[in-house]
């Protein structure tokens, strides 16, 4: 369905909420190019992302999904990514 | 549940020379989002990449010659422009890009960028500005704030640094404009508006170097700097460049503040031509 | 001028003027200089004449600039040149040795006036021989040749472009203020397309094509911009792949090949002339305009009884070593004049064995007196 409107911080509903109703993206992160650079977790736009405890074979602690549920697929964490680490799997949203 | 694959996927990656990637740039660093909006923006235009030769020159930003998967060319320092320069002028279709840091381009290659701007040469200049000199260690240069540290300024900058979009939109250049890493939307689609764009067309990108400038100014990490673009950009489209000027901890003001029509070197070259009965062989 | 614009004919014109046209009848198409006394006239000819051959001129703002904007053009796939003098020369340094690395084809033209530093700037010299060997950083190995007319910079700067674009290396003219501006015949040709060389394209497809792969005679076939070979050219040391590679081996395998694209194809690029130096006792090595007055003075020492030569460097890099190596055993001693306080007399001395070398110096300013000279054929025989 759509993004439910009571999580997002809207002073009144969107007129086109019924037809545009957001899908779910699905984030990919590449294990060899992360940099825990914190970027992406920093700017989702609903936090979806978070820094995980598991180490890149560099040494450096990957990004990784708090919860897949909240993303958008608005993709600026694939866009911000110093890295091109992380890639939004097609789900429509794109441009 | 994390999504994690080990094979390179990313879209952009048929743009980029993943042999090489990753990259040297440190975590955090702004070069990687900017030239990722350089490859979308590229992109948008539908532009031939064929005919796009980049040309950098010495610094981290002048390593982007080295993974963007196009005709490049990673020249000495601060010559990328005349570099540039030559190469249109032996094959007037090429669209020549120059990416490369505010020390190259501004500092020794200072010369070059005002006369390049003045001839109105068809090309697209992308100055990533991080404020020092960030592969060397962090020296200062001519665009680091009042005050700020540097390995060269260890008790503050008391040079007055260049108001580079002002300095570019004097020289005469048609498209100025500036965007910090963070405004990537804005960045990538000025970027292609400038590929487009006949003329000499500049875009100062602010860009964190968490490193060296961020570390010896308060913003160790990357997010520090970030964060504070966020708290201090202000998107001023139009703006007069004479206002654009950046103190440390001061506003920064970002958006198109030039973009005019001006004959370009090529126009003022055929009306001579023109005008002395000649014409140039294709 | 025929119709495509490029000259054919006698003419009266000055070496500056001369060498400005062998570019042009060179296919020369693209010129970025800066004006320098005395090579302004080539700078002020190409803005004249490359209009009307379909080629463009610039000015750029100094002479980094032009050499920068040379090494583009070239990477864009035409023909370019530069003229300047010392100071400019100078300036040049740096990014010559970018055209070494690159392997780039263009032309460089020095019109030597007097220095050190601003020296004289309206008179000759050929202070700047070693410079043009040694100038720019780091181990490389450069073609530098030295006319000495303007009939012989025409030639010669066509000759400059052809061994470029062969060994894909920047071709350095070594001329001076004197044949730069003294106006001789210039007999300027018809010179037919297969005179005229051009560097070595791939034959493979951009997806196979590596930059700096070399063919058999160490020389790469060259890509340019914009035909989607997607090449990437560094300064860095780098590998056949032109990727930056940081590392011993790579620096000497790249090194080495560069030094050896030169040194083992010397035989092609040497060029010098000999005059009775067949049984000569003393031989006077000249170049540029010096050896005119030498000729002058091998002749005086002819007619004195002395059995003097002349050889007459035209490569003055790489060095003639191997015939001056033969030449010594049958001599008493070579004699170098030079306008410089001793260059070219050095390479001289390396390969003179047990010969005497004598160098007749001239500070500059004008050019030796053939007296001065004889009288140095005079005391070598001694």
């Amino acid at each position: 369905m759509g993004v439910d409107a009571a999580d997002m911080k809207l002073w009144r509903t969107p007129f086109d909420q019924a037809e545009k109703a957001t899908k779910p993206g699905k984030v990919l992160i590449n294990k060899e190019r992360c940099k825990g650079c914190g970027y992406c977790v920093e700017f989702c736009p609903r936090g979806a992302l978070m820094m995980s405890e598991e180490l890149s074979p560099k040494g450096y602690y990957l990004a990784a999904i708090a919860d897949e549920s909240k993303c958008l697929g608005c993709g600026l964490c694939e866009v911000i990514c110093p890295e091109f680490a992380i890639r939004l799997a097609s789900n429509g949203n794109e441009d | 549940m994390t999504n994690m694959v080990t094979v390179a996927d990313n879209p952009i990656d048929c743009y980029l020379r993943v042999d090489r990637i990753p990259h040297i740039w440190c975590a955090g660093c702004g070069i990687g989002p900017a030239t990722g909006c350089f490859i979308r923006a590229i992109h948008r235009t539908g532009l031939d990449p064929d005919k796009i030769a980049l040309v950098s020159g010495i610094g981290c930003t002048g390593r982007v010659a080295g993974y963007v998967k196009l005709d490049s060319f990673h020249t000495t320092h601060g010559r990328a422009l005349p570099f540039a320069t030559g190469l249109k002028l032996g094959n007037p279709d090429l669209n020549p890009v120059v990416f490369s840091g505010d020390g190259d381009l501004i500092a020794i290659g200072g010369n070059h960028l005002i006369h390049s701007a003045r001839r109105n040469i068809d090309m697209t200049v992308i100055c990533i500005n991080n404020f020092n000199y960030g592969m060397t260690g962090g020296q200062m240069g001519p665009t680091t704030p009042l005050d700020a540290r540097s390995t060269t300024s260890p008790y503050g900058n008391f040079e007055y640094p260049f108001n580079v979009p002002y300095l570019v939109a004097a020289s005469g250049a048609t498209y100025v404009a500036r965007w910090t890493v963070l405004h990537l939307r804005q960045l990538e689609r000025s970027i292609a508006e400038a590929l487009t764009k006949p003329g000499f067309s500049f875009i100062e990108v602010i860009s964190p170097c968490p490193t060296v400038y961020g570390r010896m100014n308060k913003l160790p990490r990357g997010l520090d700097e970030m964060r504070s673009y966020q708290q201090r950009s202000v998107i001023r489209n139009g703006a007069d460049p004479k206002d654009a000027d950046i103190a440390l901890d001061g506003p920064i003001v970002v958006g198109k503040f030039v973009d005019i029509e001006r004959p370009t070197f090529w126009d003022m070259c055929k009306q001579m031509l023109d005008r002395a009965g000649m014409q140039k062989k294709p | 001028m025929s119709e495509d614009g490029i000259l054919c004919g006698e003419f009266f014109m000055n070496g500056d003027v001369a060498c400005a046209e062998g570019a042009i009848s060179a296919g020369c198409t693209v010129f970025a200089g800066y004006p320098i006394t005395p090579a302004t006239e080539v700078s002020e000819r190409m803005s004249e004449r490359l209009p009307q051959v379909g080629g463009i001129y610039i000015q750029m703002e100094d002479e980094i600039a032009s050499m920068n904007a040379v090494l583009g053009a070239s990477w864009a796939g035409v023909k370019a040149m530069t003229a300047t003098s010392g100071p400019g020369f100078s300036l040049m340094m740096e990014n010559l040795g970018l055209g070494v690395m690159l392997e780039t084809p263009c032309v460089l033209v020095n019109i030597q006036r007097a220095g050190p530093s601003t020296g004289l700037p309206t008179m000759v010299a050929q202070g700047d021989m070693m410079q043009a060997r040694w100038g720019s950083h780091g181990s490389y190995e450069i073609i530098a040749l030295a006319p000495s007319s303007p009939q012989e910079i025409f030639e010669l700067t066509i000759t400059a472009f052809n061994l470029s674009e062969k060994y894909r290396v920047p071709v350095l003219i070594m001329s001076d203020e004197a044949v730069g501006h003294m106006s001789e015949k210039v007999v300027i040709p018809r010179v037919a397309p297969e005179e005229l060389a051009s560097r070595r394209r791939p034959n493979v497809a951009p997806e196979r094509y590596l930059p700096y792969e070399p063919d058999e005679d160490l020389i790469p076939p060259m890509a340019i911009a914009g035909e989607g070979y997607r090449f990437h050219v560094t300064g860095l040391t780098h590998n056949e792949r032109g990727y930056p590679e940081m590392t011993a081996e790579a620096q000497d395998r790249l090194v080495r090949r560069l030094v050896d694209k030169i040194r083992l194809n010397r035989k092609d690029i040497i060029r010098y002339e000999e005059v009775g130096v067949e049984d000569a006792d003393v031989i006077v090595c000249a170049y540029g305009i010096t050896t005119r007055i030498a000729r002058h003075a091998v002749q005086q020492a002819r007619d004195e009884g002395i059995r003097a030569g002349l050889l007459r460097l035209i490569t003055a890099w790489p060095f003639a070593e191997e015939r001056i190596r033969e030449l010594a055993p049958q001599v008493k001693a070579f004699v170098v004049p030079e306008i410089n306080y001793g260059q070219m007399v050095l390479e001289v001395e390396r390969c003179a064995g047990k010969a005497r070398t004598l160098l007749v110096p001239h500070m500059g300013g004008d050019v030796h007196l053939p007296q001065t000279i004889l009288e140095a054929i005079r005391e070598a025989v001694q």
